[in-house]
């Protein structure tokens, strides 16, 4: 496992009114914001990686290796959503053993290395928990730490922590950063804040008008962002 | 973005598979009772007049059924007493009870030596028999009135509480309120809740079997097992199948433009309730549900009081036929939760309309019609004592179909919605999947529909009479002892028959509640 280049090859979408295509690479272990106004097509763009979504037309390549006809699990990515990112009637260790092996039979090396990342997110002693008992940050935590155990080569982010406060979200990304640093991935996150994206994304997809543009530097893009984005900032 | 999974999962391979034997099991039936009727000419008038029965007596028990249904739902809406929760639930019980122990209460309330006509007798008035059209009707009001009664109410506690209050904030009298408030919502409900109890009156069987018959209450189910039972005539009964194929097909036409509820649903309490005015309409209500609970209780007090105390000495073929009835009951619920588990699932993706088509086919072909059927089918290779049981299970499974894909399909879709693409990013497949996710999420339906299967098939005395005698089901048995006046043990083997499948749903439904 390691860092992969990321390609959309030729992509189009439509479906109804709405249309995405996008031509665009993301460099190997690039961390990369995803921004545009709402509908644009952010989510649609990290579904077509993940694999929930059919493009019409192209390729979608991870280091070369064509993924588009690949379902959703057997891809080299790991996918955070907005919400449910744990199954309410497992518990903490196996939700997280989920990432290792679907049918949860767990070798013994498998199931210390459960409880080594759950205390590398700093919940150690929850792993008999279920979801509901734990906060909302720390379900973000058992969430991460299953990207942790997973270590595919690309992680994609569709606003995993748009429901929490401030200073947990901080706290988040934080710990998201280091997850990404230590498995060495491709990040993708999609965020509808600014802040967000300059604190942990050195590039920025710009999604508007049906297009994906390719990355290009955060901070020069948000300081004197082009129009559409202008109005969605406002 | 929910276009979802784009290759043609093996959940939907499943679903197609499962939607396409029905169609073939249910077409292929169908078909062979076309093939064998030839038209329509072996019919003579007396199959005419069963349609017409049949026709009036669904029409007669729906209206009946919704009109009562009215005032007793308007006074659990308004008011609020001890064992008003218990008194709802119960209301749903008749779903699930067998039809041949609620013929043998009313028997005991209704029947010549039952407490109405003792107090007839004591009272100098004429006698009413319980048997012939009057207790055709009667038994259908009774199974359906109480059905009724639930959707109404549930139809009263969808109107928003804050409606209620401005009424009364505009001070509105009872009249008011009934004219702005009620009236509009039971005009959206009432279409719904008639056509409900039409349909199943439609392909009632078991009912007319055991009041019925004769040329003034015969229905077309009943006719076809007649053709088929007494005359032999295959021929004939087929052409009656064709007969209620098209009558059946033709409801199923008018309730398209109807939504029709779930019979068996909308059992659940909100808090809020309208107005409840004092005075004489205090007192009316009060009788109200004091007759209908009666109505309800009553016969099956009678017939667990004259019952019960016999259970042990009922004789050992009992106890076997009780044994054969649970197996083929369980084994029914299984195949009807796999049938179903496999629709619903597939349908949560979505993408395959027809499939829900093919897992409704069951409405449009009664079991009678069925067995005709299978039994034309497999003449020609087994014979009818071999056919009666497996036939029976397989038949029953197919009939509680409908129910569990409407348990199931709103609960799949939710299941899929929140958890799909978590579960297929996860690479999460197969029996890891059903195991891990499917049944745990799903554990409730399954066991409400579970229950459900059980008890009907537990209950149903329908398309066995066309075949066994030598191995019968508890129904056929008690069915049986009431044809030869041992009426003690028939109201023995309704206790325990109505036990069994009170139990059963309890334990399915309980089971799945745990899960």
């Amino acid at each position: 496992m390691g860092a992969a280049l990321l390609e959309f090859d030729g992509i189009r979408v439509t479906r109804g009114a709405f249309h995405l295509s996008a031509d665009l690479a993301v460099p190997t272990g690039a961390r990369v914001a995803v921004i545009g106004p709402s509908g644009s097509g952010k989510s649609t763009l990290l579904s077509l990686v993940g694999g929930f979504l059919e493009p019409d037309r192209g390729r979608i390549r991870v280091d070369g290796q064509d993924i588009t006809a690949l379902p959703p699990g057997r891809r080299p990515v790991s996918m955070l959503f907005q919400d449910q990112n744990l199954f309410p009637h497992l518990t903490v260790a196996q939700n997280l053993g989920l990432g290792l092996r679907p049918d949860l039979r767990l070798s013994e090396p498998q199931r210390a290395r459960v409880a080594q990342v759950l205390a590398e997110v700093g919940l150690d002693g929850t792993e008999n928990r279920r979801p509901a008992n734990l906060s909302g940050g720390q379900q973000s935590r058992v969430a991460l730490a299953r990207v942790l155990l997973r270590a595919r080569p690309v992680l994609l982010l569709d606003e995993p922590f748009a429901a929490l406060g401030p200073a947990l979200k901080a706290e988040m990304l934080a710990l998201l950063a280091r997850i990404a640093d230590r498995t060495n991935a491709t990040v993708l996150m999609v965020t509808h804040d600014p802040g967000d994206a300059r604190r942990l994304a050195p590039q920025t997809i710009l999604v508007d008008g049906g297009v994906a543009h390719p990355p290009v530097p955060t901070d020069p893009l948000l300081d004197d962002p082009p129009p559409g984005l202008r109005a969605y900032l406002g | 973005m929910a276009a979802g999974v784009f290759r043609l999962t093996r959940a939907e391979a499943g679903g197609a598979v499962v939607a396409l034997a029905l169609t073939v099991l249910i077409g292929g039936t169908l078909a062979a009772v076309a093939w064998s009727a030839q038209g329509l000419s072996g019919l003579g008038p007396w199959d005419g007049r069963a349609v017409w029965f049949t026709l009036w007596q669904a029409a007669l028990s729906a209206t009946l059924s919704a009109a009562l249904a009215v005032p007793v739902a308007r006074a659990l809406a308004r008011r609020r007493f001890p064992g008003r929760a218990a008194l709802v639930t119960l209301l749903g019980a008749p779903f699930i009870l067998p039809v041949i122990v609620a013929i043998m209460g009313l028997i005991a309330v209704f029947g010549r030596s039952g407490a109405v006509n003792d107090a007839a007798r004591a009272l100098g008035l004429p006698e009413v028999s319980i048997y012939g059209w009057q207790g055709v009707i009667l038994a259908h009001v009774f199974f359906n009135l109480p059905l009724s009664v639930r959707l109404i109410l549930h139809g009263w506690q969808a109107i928003p509480a804050e409606r209620f209050r401005l009424a009364q904030s505009l001070g509105f009298s009872p009249r008011d309120t009934g004219r702005h408030l009620e009236r509009p919502m039971l005009r959206a409900v009432l279409p719904g809740v008639w056509l409900a109890v039409f349909l199943v009156c439609l392909t009632s069987f078991t009912v007319a079997l055991a009041l019925g018959g004769g040329p003034r209450a015969t229905t077309v189910e009943l006719a076809i097992y007649q053709a088929f039972r007494f005359d032999f005539d295959l021929g004939r009964a087929a052409s009656l199948g064709l007969i209620q194929i098209a009558v059946c097909i033709g409801a199923m036409m008018l309730a398209r433009r109807i939504a029709i509820p779930a019979a068996f649903g909308a059992g659940q309490d909100t808090d809020h309730r309208p107005a409840a005015p004092g005075g004489w309409h205090r007192i009316g209500d009060t009788l109200v549900i004091a007759a209908a609970a009666g109505f309800l209780i009553w016969p099956m007090a009678a017939v667990t009081a004259r019952g019960l105390p016999r259970i042990p000495a009922l004789p050992p073929e009992v106890w076997e036929a009780t044994l054969r009835s649970v197996v083929m009951a369980l084994i029914s619920a299984l195949l009807a939760l796999v049938l179903s588990l496999t629709l619903a699932l597939a349908l949560a993706r979505g993408r395959m309309r027809w499939v829900e088509t093919a897992g409704m086919l069951p409405l449009i072909a009664s079991p009678l019609v069925l067995g005709t059927g299978l039994f034309i089918l497999a003449r020609p290779w087994v014979g009818p004592q071999a056919l009666a049981l497996p036939v029976t299970v397989a038949i029953n499974a197919v009939m509680a179909l409908p129910f569990g894909l409407r348990a199931l399909i709103p609960a799949a879709r939710t299941l899929h919605g929140d958890y799909g693409r978590l579960a297929d990013s996860l690479d999460l497949r197969g029996l890891a999947r059903l195991r891990r996710v499917t049944l745990p999420r799903l554990g409730r339906p399954l066991g409400f529909a579970g229950g459900l299967a059980a008890a009907l098939a537990m209950g149903d005395l329908g398309v066995i009479t066309l075949f066994a005698s030598d191995r019968p089901t508890l129904p056929l048995h008690l069915y049986q002892l009431m044809n030869s006046y041992r009426m003690a043990d028939a109201s023995a083997c309704a206790v325990l028959l109505m036990a069994i499948s009170f139990g059963l749903f309890w334990i399915f439904d309980r089971g799945g509640r745990l899960a």
